[in-house]
């Protein structure tokens, strides 16, 4: 009983008082800054280095749907034209605001990335409940995911919450490259869901079939029908990056 | 003796690999494998005119890997060894599936990753046992479950609330990593990233396997600092992931003080990775020829700070979880797995350990910073969910003396050396402890020093099969605690 409260004690509160304000330490790689202007006469290293093809060059471009924040591009670039912030708020309801693009700041970013619409607000805005269904993921974003419900991030504070049927959710929450083995099953999970209803998807895999891309193995025709509302970037993605980017979706 | 002897990541030419007809194999496999020798490998290579077998056994105690082939044209077939030798049976199936070569006389040929239904319009649906009988029913789950975690589908034949059979099917996130491993040859650094995502939760396991493998093949002795760097972020991994389990296992009986406990201690460990490489899960860790980040004198200091305080913690949270009438009225005796069982079906890691068999590659077959370090083997007796909780317990409390220990023997060196050509028709076995188990990675070079063959097995492939078994008898809602129990793998089995 003594180490009962012992271990009451010690532990504390866990949950981060303000989500909106939390802060990750300096070497999280989060969005970003690109300076083409430092670029030397017709070097591609970044884009030969990068293992997703997430960077063009002319102009130079790096597609966060694509890429998996390893880093080593801006390790190669001897000049400093990518520069990799600690900014973990990278959720975007337009895939191509993901693309970023030489000299865009991170306030440019987030002040266009997430549409907030009104109707979502209304409908979700107190109680969001999501089926989450991994689809050929690592387990690296499914535990991220988890972890946005543990005592730390405690998601459950805004109304947003997973649940085991998709009879009960508003949303689908899709990891992985679409292994072609759970494409049926996602369909199906898909389909159970009544509407309205939203479709997020959370990492690279994702988001484009990341490191999966042009496996044989894979098949993405989910996303040819049906649109994603909401792009949640990262390998995987940090769970303040994925509380982030549904709060601001529906406008909370 | 036939076979060639080499130790964990020895790499060899192709030539010193004996080749023998297969019933010449089959009958020095019988032999080993009676000595008390372990199956490692038994997997196949598509050549011109068929395919090339080549297996890999362990003797623990004496630290050696043995490994010969066997040739085999399109179409031919061969004595299965799963009747003698029960964990040849996955091998089997798998090299069958892969390359239609039949293992005659296998108790259960079914899929591995493939059959499943629905899914393919050539490919037979995979035809279940079933229970026949008055008040008989059959539960069906998945692939998708009921959490947040991979898909695979399990059926259970249950007779009321007892579960008398188990079957499981994966193969849902098949990714084809294999291949992609010898697509992609070319680009370095897109083959560690692809070893960092064979499983998730098992980034530096994976990566660090994979850089030793390499670095055999080109000869690359990476340094001392880089290798303490390395057992750091495996031990903390194995950490991460123990508490995580520990907190869920808590979670599963409704224990809700142990899920809070064990998670929030499980948030210290992986932002510790993350103060060190950026990623909470250890990505950009691990590079070919050493590590990409270093551990500052401040770092270590901190590091040194969260573990100790990590220690009394999780102590304290243990005492408090293991005393507890309520959870123990449900872990012990639930999901037995007797010490026979784990060692005929060949199981690895913590789960082959709490049922008393010990191995562990980090003292059996030492790699990177264990060389330097044995680490003493943890066994316990049980097999129950009990023993494979606790035994995830006293494991955290031993990866804490590892990092203490290497961090106090931290010397200056490289942190990455760049890695020459690989060696041309190399074949090289590249073995380690991750917080599953045995994790064994294989590459073949073709004659310009490029992969040609890249095999990969976690310790679910050696495991899974343990899952089925252990819930046998058990009522079906202890199912959820004795698959946690084990946590195992989808991704990193299906590949
Ligand atoms: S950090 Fe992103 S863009 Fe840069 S190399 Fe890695 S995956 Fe490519």
């Amino acid at each position: 009983m003594l180490d009962l409260f012992k271990l009451r004690i010690r532990h504390g509160k866990q949950a981060i008082p303000n989500i909106r304000k939390a802060e990750v330490l300096e070497t999280f790689k989060g969005f970003p800054i690109i300076d083409e202007s430092k670029c030397a006469d017709k070097c591609k290293d970044c884009k030969d280095v990068c293992p997703t093809e997430a960077i063009e060059v002319n102009p130079l471009r790096l597609d966060l749907g694509k890429c998996i924040f390893c880093g080593e591009c801006e390790k190669v670039c001897s000049s400093g034209a990518i520069k990799f912030t600690n900014q973990y708020q990278l959720g975007s309801t337009n895939r191509n605001s993901l693309i970023i693009s030489s000299g865009k700041t991170f306030e440019q970013f987030e002040e266009e990335a997430v549409d907030a619409k009104k109707e979502i607000h209304k409908y979700f805005g107190r109680s969001l409940k999501l089926r989450q269904v991994s689809a050929g993921g690592c387990n690296g974003c499914e535990l991220e995911l988890a972890a946005t419900t543990n005592v730390n991030f405690d998601m459950g504070r805004f109304g947003i919450d997973f649940v085991a049927s998709p009879r009960h959710a508003d949303g689908i929450v899709i990891t992985g490259p679409i292994s072609a083995n759970m494409a049926p099953a996602l369909k199906d999970a898909y389909e159970s869901i009544s509407d309205p209803k939203i479709v997020i998807a959370v990492g690279v895999c994702s988001i484009s079939g990341g490191l999966f891309a042009n496996s044989n193995h894979v098949n993405r025709n989910f996303f040819d029908e049906i649109p994603v509302d909401l792009f949640v970037p990262g390998c995987p993605p940090h769970p303040l990056t994925f509380i982030h980017a549904l709060l601001d979706y529906i406008g909370k | 003796m036939i076979w060639t002897e080499i130790k964990n990541l020895q790499s060899v030419s192709l030539k010193e690999i004996p080749n023998l007809e297969f019933h010449k194999l089959r009958e020095q496999i019988v032999e080993m494998i009676s000595k008390g020798c372990r199956l490692i490998q038994f997997f196949g290579e598509k050549i011109n005119s068929g395919v090339i077998l080549y297996v890999v056994l362990a003797d623990d105690e004496q630290s050696k890997l043995f490994i010969a082939s066997s040739n085999f044209n399109d179409g031919d077939s061969f004595d299965s060894i799963t009747p003698e030798f029960k964990s040849f049976h996955l091998f089997e199936r798998e090299f069958y599936e892969q390359f239609g070569i039949k293992p005659q006389g296998h108790p259960w040929l079914k899929p591995v990753r493939k059959g499943i239904a629905g899914i393919s319009k050539e490919e037979i649906p995979y035809e279940f046992f079933k229970m026949i009988g008055e008040e008989v029913h059959e539960v069906g789950v998945g692939p998708i479950h009921a959490g947040i975690i991979e898909p695979g589908h399990f059926r259970f034949s249950c007779h009321g609330e007892q579960i008398h059979h188990l079957e499981i099917e994966l193969g849902f996130q098949h990714r084809g990593i294999e291949e992609l491993f010898i697509r992609n040859k070319n680009n370095p650094v897109y083959l560690l990233k692809l070893s960092e995502s064979i499983a998730g939760d098992t980034v530096v396991g994976h990566a660090g396997t994979f850089a030793r493998a390499i670095e055999s093949l080109s000869e690359n002795n990476i340094s001392r600092r880089a290798m303490v760097i390395r057992t750091i972020a495996l031990e903390l991994e194995r950490i991460g992931i123990h508490l995580g389990d520990l907190s869920a296992l808590s979670g599963d009986v409704a224990y809700l003080t142990g899920n809070a406990a064990f998670g929030a201690l499980r948030t210290k460990v992986i932002n510790t990775t993350l103060a060190i490489c950026g990623s909470r899960f250890g990505h950009g860790m691990i590079a070919v020829g050493g590590v990409n980040y270093d551990i500052s004198s401040e770092l270590k200091e901190k590091i040194l700070d969260t573990i100790n305080k990590l220690e009394e913690d999780v102590e304290i949270a243990a005492e408090v979880l293991f005393s507890s009438a309520s959870v123990l009225a449900r872990f012990e005796k639930t999901g037995i797995i007797t010490n026979e069982i784990a060692k005929e079906i060949g199981m690895v890691g913590p789960a082959a350990r709490a049922s008393g068999v010990a191995i562990d590659i980090r003292s059996d077959h030492p790699f990177g910073g264990f060389s330097l370090f044995p680490v003493h083997k943890l066994t316990l007796k049980s097999g129950d969910v009990f023993a494979r909780a606790y035994i995830r317990y006293i494991e955290i409390t031993q990866s804490i003396k590892i990092i203490k220990e290497q961090l106090e023997t931290f010397s200056e060196g490289e942190l990455k050396k760049t890695s020459s050509e690989l060696k041309p028709n190399h074949f090289v076995i590249s073995l380690a402890e991750g917080w599953r188990g045995e994790i064994s990675h294989t590459a073949i070079t073709d004659e310009n020093g490029r992969l040609r063959k890249y095999k990969i097995k976690d310790p679910s492939f050696n495991n899974w099969l343990a899952v089925a078994l252990s819930v046998k008898n058990n009522g079906v809602s202890d199912f959820p605690l004795c698959n946690k129990s084990f946590n195992l793998s989808y991704s990193g089995f299906d590949l």
